[in-house]
């Protein structure tokens, strides 16, 4: 349904040309605050971020003498960070493809004319609408090794599948995407419903006609025609991936030799508890250049999208 | 406009479809029971060992004691989000407008910019934040806050609109502008008249986002009194230790309004989703 | 269909009703903004009226004993002067202990907005941080006037100074080296007197373990928890002397006492209960008053909570191999430069180190007070042994607790026990504490 940009009409006359450009003016004066509001209040921070992980500002003493990349020499060596990027990986393996796995078989199962689909909607994306932190209590005790589910499976029979959940040393963080995932594939299973309705039903009527079967109906007409709805829910997770703290805080912590320890957290824990400014702001640093990986690709392929 | 599904209705058996259904139901639900049930339950019945248990009655006490705790934050919170939440997205049809119909050089690499912004991790900028705000004179105050979450709010939101206004043919706005509307005409004949469940998608979103905020509010605020209910429900649980039901219960009274909003905005937060609001 | 994209003229002006509402009741609910922007720092902020303004006071005491125990203090503080609006701004909950909390301060401290006063540990966690970034004001005339300099012990003294000047009002005492037991089990085990050096630990634990209850309660999932383990064990092997050597470079961190106390530790978590690695701290006293346990190496804060939950079977004892050493831990309040209403903070401050206040504070709290000179029908058993022992005791700082160390090196303090921990590495460990050390600016 989204249809791409065409080009300006040609003939219009040109008084509206006077006109266009005036207003195409206007668009950039009214565009500027929120421009400006960016710079300040987004870019010269993250300017800051940069500037402090390049100073010596590691005790409470304000010390803004420049020691170049020795923080992050520092940092990047360090265990724990190192534990970070591998919890990171995990975790945005976890986060991304539940939200995207789970978020696109309940939208083809919702897609497919049910009775209560309303219901059953709102059941899946009321998550969304809680707080990082109520759910992190919520799955805290769910996860809980020696009670919540483990407490289920025994009662039924289960118990082999027991587990240690998030006090695992290994696969803890793992087990905290459930959590999260949790909460979020909701909102990525309203975005692939959106996207199912909005496929013309002659395109799947042509495809049934050729003979597809329903596998390769999904495989090589549906979800490719989703791209652009998964594209959005990368970055979107992989947002939150990257950035995720309360409900790591809530539920695990660091835990042991750092099993759960994320990013945000580390870098939390570096300002305010250890007073070490300039390594926390590598941390922030890193956070933000990770960040242009995700986006950088994402808007290219819109871009590509665009000259369709 | 509705796919037809008939032809794959005889792939997808009904039955396997609402078995799935319900047992995704029953596992997103799970979580809810959890936090209903301890809420409902006094402290001294509270046990991690029993927290399947029904309660052995209706206790209504976490809850009374949750809400006395909370309401103050819950008051903040509310002339936080809803003004907050609006501004914003305002804001946002009007950037999303601008960078999907009014395309001049460098708007491009401007959105890019914008976008690159919604990563900045708050918590690791608190420092310059509170610096900036106080220069401005906004520091301690709660328009200062709503101001915050509005900058923060710009790149999302004009995303989210851009995308929506995408799916707008061109030829619309061309036939606007040879009508003689310029900049604010065709926004405010053409674009904003159809961009209701735009707003939905995006209201929902930002109202999340700035109602469940902690730390932003909470540092502006600077004093724990003027903090939102995050806070509040924080706050529920001591330094050593927690009395479960009245944190679950007042988790559940802070969770009430992102879930009214929602119901509310539901339909037409479906519509804006199909419309492509953010399908990029 | 279009029709369905409209925005009617109702839901138009619904919204634009909403946000004009929404934004009048903002800008006339909002109260007063906190304070004007305040002048320079070394200035002192314009005063409100005598006997009037208000008292901001900043802490993580959010639970049951602990804000009943400030509002004591608030309640007495009234009395005297009832002018004073006092707001209690309390924050739970973060990362580490007191996470939210230290963010904001730390925030509102480099931003240049102070509170008018916070609660902050005594020692180094102050001294290192906004005392030497010249953020405080130092008290040796309000230590005079108030008689504080004969009142409160001379080591707390020491450790409240930096380069001899006291800066905070230290307002309780906690004790570190508690090893709190449960008597049934002992009456179980056939021993008459709790355990007293590490072997006759160990032996006892032999015969928990024959039964299945873990020894020590461990709250495995917040290393931390063992870290405080961790210090009272090195007192117990390198000796009072020995470990203040730990402080100014006259021990060093791989010294064989504390490759000892690391073994020890390991040795300890061998016998500790079931599932103790998904146990957070909020939850370890379940592990004690259900008795999974038999003993816990912790702060006395320890008492009250046991008495909250009505757990009844239990004693204490100082932790095995410290007896007569007293391993302390303060809250305190001090006197941020710039704070908005000095008259009423340095009120406040008189009566935290007042007889009066302390004796109102403590027993809620189940802390002893700093002042030598209690009211002694006030406090019960447990706590009238401690403030024997307090007077007679060698006194040392916690180091988990931010009375020896900066918050830097307690930062890397932890990291080292949580990877011991998993490591079991004792070699590795003490390279580590020994390099945190030279960070720290500890090697004398």
């Amino acid at each position: 349904m989204a249809v791409g940009p065409t080009t300006l009409s040609t003939t219009a006359p040109r008084t509206s040309r006077r006109h266009l450009n005036r207003d195409l003016l206007l668009a950039i004066v009214v565009l500027t605050p929120s421009i400006i509001g960016v710079a300040i209040f987004i870019y010269t921070f993250i300017a800051w971020t940069f500037w402090i992980s390049t100073v010596n500002w590691n005790t409470s003493v304000i010390d803004y003498t420049f020691v170049g990349l020795r923080n992050w020499e520092r940092m990047l060596g360090s265990f724990r960070f190192q534990m970070n990027l591998r919890n990171l990986a995990l975790y945005a393996l976890g986060f991304m493809s539940q939200c995207i796995i789970i978020g696109f078989l309940l939208a083809s199962l919702l897609d497919q004319r049910i009775k209560g689909e309303a219901v059953f909607r709102t059941i899946f994306i009321f998550p969304f609408a809680v707080s990082a932190v109520v759910t992190g209590v919520a799955w805290r005790w769910l996860m809980r090794p020696e009670t919540g589910i483990n407490l289920l499976f025994e009662s039924v029979g289960l118990g082999v599948l027991k587990s240690k959940w998030f006090a695992d040393p290994t696969w803890g963080i793992l087990f905290i995407t459930i959590a999260s995932g949790w909460q979020f594939a909701g909102y990525v299973m309203a975005l692939y419903l959106a996207g199912l309705r909005g496929i013309p039903s002659e395109v799947k009527e042509a495809a049934q006609m050729d003979g597809c079967n329903t596998w390769n109906l999904y495989r090589h007409i549906i979800i490719p025609m989703l791209a652009p709805v998964t594209y959005t829910a990368i970055v979107l997770t992989g947002m939150g991936a990257i950035r995720v703290f309360d409900i790591v805080t809530v539920i695990s912590g660091s835990g042991q030799a750092f099993s759960t320890d994320m990013l945000a957290y580390h870098m939390f824990e570096q300002m305010f508890t250890a007073n070490r400014f300039s390594l926390s702001a590598v941390i922030g640093a890193f956070m933000i250049i990770l960040s242009v990986f995700l986006v950088v690709p994402y808007l290219l392929s819109v871009r590509k999208e665009q000259e369709r | 406009m509705r796919t037809n599904t008939v032809t794959l209705q005889t792939i997808w058996s009904r039955g396997a479809i609402y078995f799935l259904l319900i047992a995704f139901a029953l596992y997103f639900l799970m979580p809810v029971y959890v936090l209903v049930n301890t809420s409902f339950k006094p402290y001294t019945e509270v046990s991690i060992q029993r927290m399947w248990e029904l309660p052995q009655g209706l206790y209504l006490g976490s809850f009374a004691e949750a809400w006395s705790k909370v309401s103050p934050n819950f008051i903040n919170s509310l002339l936080i989000t809803v003004p907050a939440a609006i501004i914003s997205s305002f804001i946002g049809s009007i950037n999303g407008y601008i960078f999907s119909k009014w395309r001049f050089r460098g708007s491009n690499t401007i959105f890019l910019l914008f976008l690159i912004g919604m990563f900045l991790p708050y918590q690791g900028v608190l420092i310059p934040m509170v610096l900036t705000l106080r220069t401005v004179g906004l520091y301690g105050t709660i328009p200062g806050l709503i101001f915050i979450h509005c900058v923060f709010g710009i790149p999302i939101t004009a995303l989210m609109f851009r995308s929506y206004y995408a799916g707008v043919p061109d030829d619309l706005v061309d036939a606007g502008k040879i009508d003689g509307c310029g900049f604010f005409g065709i926004y405010r004949h053409i674009l904003l008249p159809i961009a209701a469940p735009a707003f939905a998608v995006v209201l929902l979103w930002q109202f999340t986002s700035i109602w469940n905020d902690f730390i932003i509010g909470l540092v502006v605020l600077s004093n724990p009194r003027l903090a939102p209910v995050t806070v509040a429900v924080q706050n529920l649980a001591g330094s050593f230790t927690t009395e479960w039901n009245i944190q679950m219960a007042g988790a559940l009274i802070a969770a009430a309004p992102t879930i009214i909003v929602y119901l509310l905005l539901g339909k037409l937060f479906m519509r804006g989703l199909l419309a492509g609001s953010v399908k990029g | 269909m279009s029709n369905n994209r409209k925005f009617t003229r109702r839901q138009t002006l619904k919204l634009i009703g909403f946000g004009a509402a929404g934004a009048a009741l903002a800008a006339c609910a909002a109260p007063p903004s906190a304070a004007p922007a305040a002048p320079a720092e070394s200035k002192p902020a314009k005063q409100p009226a005598a006997g009037g303004g208000k008292l901001e006071i900043f802490s993580w005491w959010t639970s049951g004993g602990e804000v009943e125990a400030l509002e004591a203090l608030y309640k007495l503080y009234r009395e005297k002067y009832p002018n004073v609006e006092i707001i209690n701004a309390a924050l739970a909950g973060g990362a580490g202990q007191g996470g939210n909390m230290k963010a904001v301060l730390e925030t509102r401290m480099i931003g240049g907005d102070p509170p008018d006063s916070f609660q902050v540990h005594l020692g180094q966690e102050l001294i290192g941080s906004h005392v030497k970034a010249g953020r405080m004001e130092e008290l040796s005339e309000l230590y005079a006037s108030e008689g504080w300099n004969d009142v409160f012990p001379k080591g707390l003294i020491e450790l409240a100074s930096y380069e001899g000047k006291p800066y905070s009002v230290p307002v309780n005492i906690h004790r570190s080296n508690v090893m709190w037991y449960n008597v049934k089990h002992l009456a179980d085990a056939g021993m008459e007197k709790p355990p007293a050096t590490w072997d006759e630990w160990f032996a006892y634990a032999e015969k928990l373990k024959a039964k299945g209850i873990g020894a020590l309660a461990v709250a495995g999932a917040d290393p931390n928890f063992s870290a405080h383990v961790f210090e009272n064990i090195l007192v117990a092997t390198l000796g009072p002397d020995k470990y203040l050597g730990l402080f100014n470079g006259q021990t060093k961190w791989d010294d064989a006492g504390v490759k000892e106390a690391m073994g020890l530790l390991l040795k300890t978590h061998e016998y500790a209960q079931d599932g103790y690695q998904s146990v957070a701290w909020g939850d370890i006293n379940e592990v004690m008053t259900s008795g999974k346990a038999s003993t816990m190496i912790m702060g006395d804060w320890t008492h009250g909570l046991f008495l909250s939950a009505g757990f009844k079977d239990y004693h204490w004892a100082p932790a095995p191999n410290t007896n007569g050493v007293f391993v302390a831990l303060s809250d305190s309040f001090g006197l941020p430069k710039g704070a908005k209403n000095r008259e009423n903070v340095i009120n406040w401050l008189k009566l935290c180190g007042s007889r009066e206040g302390q004796d109102a504070f403590n027993p809620i709290k189940g802390s002893i007070p700093a002042r030598t000179d209690p009211d002694l029908s006030k406090y019960d058993d447990y706590l009238k042994e401690t403030i024997e022992a307090f007077k007679t005791n060698t006194i040392v700082g916690s180091i988990q607790h931010g009375a020896a160390a900066p918050q830097g090196f307690v930062n890397d303090y932890d990291t080292v026990v949580s990877t011991l921990l998993a490591s079991k590495d004792v070699e590795a460990a003490a390279r580590q504490l020994v390099d945190a050390a030279n960070a720290a600016g500890l090697s004398g």
